[in-house]
């Protein structure tokens, strides 16, 4: 049985058709630490958060929330309550405004009284920054506006950690600051995430730990300054100074 | 032609409220049903899917006036006697659910599947995932296939006066063939179809405006 982590992967295995996408990854997540998983597209980084919430359900391996295996279980809506997702398109609820985008889940999922989840919209929208978006709909919304209101819902729901999956790569540099400035400070107020991305500023500054994937497995992993100077692969060294060529080191 | 009028307002406007009767009762029941027949078809295991799939091609594959007799002439021999009104409702509700199904159908495919995604992702069971979050955003997005339903359904209940049912097509033949001004009394009945049309469409149109998410309605 394994002991106290908040999550754990064991040996998770995921194919699409005849590929094998995952090929046996294993980690494991701390209450209030961040992780980031990092690696060229198509390594199986999005399925694994998928995998975990079962949008995608895992052809092989084990999962457990609090010591409690989650991939089997046929409570997996009550899983979904405590695990919080962020979409790279957001997934904002196009006929809902932002407020109504957070309550939704408060009135429907959790049975909250109407006037108690407005509340608790209202202080988890300006936990964002969007308290004056509140009566806005998704189409009136900037792409990093749109964001934060997609954090703004996952929060709202109380969940034990939260998976960002790619949360930044539909928007451009200037929106991606006021989002990753936001992940930052729930990182810092203690925050469990795991966070799938390219921000290499983000992961330097904000992440307890780098794990760099490869063709469905994990080549590396480790505190990023490690891998950043003194990496024990060639091919992690090469991938994230490609990165940091690409979107430079970030605002740290 | 204006004193046809006159002369029979009275009579034509009862037979125009059976005709509003018949419409409304059917188009809106025959939304219900559709919602359900398209959820089974899209939503349901393969059994549910593929019996849906047969009442559909079936309610399309034949005429309504068939399905009327059937329901009013037919199901006698059977034991079960309908009213004209009552028959033709109920084979307007079946005939127009088959439709409604298949408008519903493409609407609900077009709302984008990252949203039930979504709301799978914050604990919602598959079915509170399509009643509050694809259901509101199809529903508006059928509005105008679904006009354009009611319109014909209008018109189709005229359909009712073959078994009898005492609709506006009823008075005005009646009316006819009592006065012989067949062109007359006619022209005046369609152009009682034509109003009322024209004020029920006006009032969807403006619905369809209310109630659009902003962002997704066209300004002209």
């Amino acid at each position: 049985m394994p002991t106290s982590h908040l999550l754990k992967i064991e040996d998770l295995h995921h194919n699409f058709g005849k590929e094998e996408v995952l090929k046996g990854i294993s980690f494991s997540l701390d209450k209030g630490e961040t992780k980031v998983i990092v690696g060229p597209s198509g390594t199986g980084k999005s399925t694994i958060l998928n995998n975990i919430i079962r949008l995608v359900p895992p052809d092989r391996g084990k999962i457990y929330l609090e010591d409690v295996e989650i991939t089997s279980t046929k409570k997996i809506n009550e899983v979904r309550q405590q695990i919080g997702f962020v979409f790279q398109d957001f997934g904002l609820f196009n006929h809902l405004t932002a407020k109504g985008n957070v309550m939704i889940g408060l009135t429907k999922v959790k049975k909250m009284d109407k006037k108690e989840a407005e509340e608790l919209a209202m202080f988890e929208l300006d936990r964002v920054g969007l308290k004056n978006f509140a009566d806005s709909y998704p189409s009136q919304l900037s792409g990093g506006q749109a964001q934060r209101v997609g954090i703004a819902r996952a929060l709202a729901m109380q969940p034990k950690l939260i998976l960002f999956d790619e949360p930044t790569s539909s928007l451009d540099p200037e929106l991606t600051g006021e989002v990753l400035r936001v992940m930052k400070s729930l990182a810092e107020e203690g925050m469990t995430m795991l966070v799938v991305t390219h921000e290499m500023g983000f992961a330097r500054s904000v992440a307890d730990e780098l794990i760099f994937m490869e063709g469905g497995n994990i080549v590396e992993q480790g505190y990023p300054e490690k891998l950043f100077n003194n990496p024990e692969h060639k091919r992690t060294k090469e991938f994230l100074f490609q990165l940091v060529d690409l979107y430079g080191e970030g605002e740290e | 032609m204006l004193d046809i009028f006159l002369n029979y307002y009275p009579v034509l406007f009862k037979g125009l409220g059976v005709t509003v009767f018949i419409t409304i009762i059917s188009c809106f029941s025959g939304t219900v049903f559709g919602v359900f027949l398209s959820l089974g078809k899209i939503y349901g295991n393969k059994l549910v899917s593929n019996l849906v799939t047969a009442f559909i091609a079936v309610i399309r594959g034949t005429p309504l006036l068939v399905q009327l007799f059937i329901i009013y002439y037919g199901l006698p021999a059977y034991g079960v006697n309908f009213s004209p009104i009552t028959a033709a409702v109920i084979s307007f509700i079946i005939n127009s659910g088959a439709y409604q199904a298949e408008y519903l159908r493409g609407s609900i495919q077009s709302v984008s599947s990252g949203q039930l995604k979504a709301a799978l992702s914050i604990g919602m069971t598959k079915w509170q995932g399509i009643f509050h979050i694809i259901l509101p955003q199809a529903l508006r997005r059928v509005i105008p296939a679904w006009t354009n339903e009611f319109i014909y359904m209008i018109k189709y209940s005229s359909l009712a006066y073959v078994i009898g049912a005492k609709e506006l097509m009823t008075e005005a033949k009646l009316i006819a063939s009592r006065n012989y001004q067949f062109f007359n009394v006619y022209l005046v009945t369609a152009l009682i179809y034509l109003v009322v049309i024209i004020i029920f469409v006006y009032f969807f149109n403006r619905f369809e405006k209310k109630v659009a998410i902003p962002g997704f309605d066209f300004e002209r």
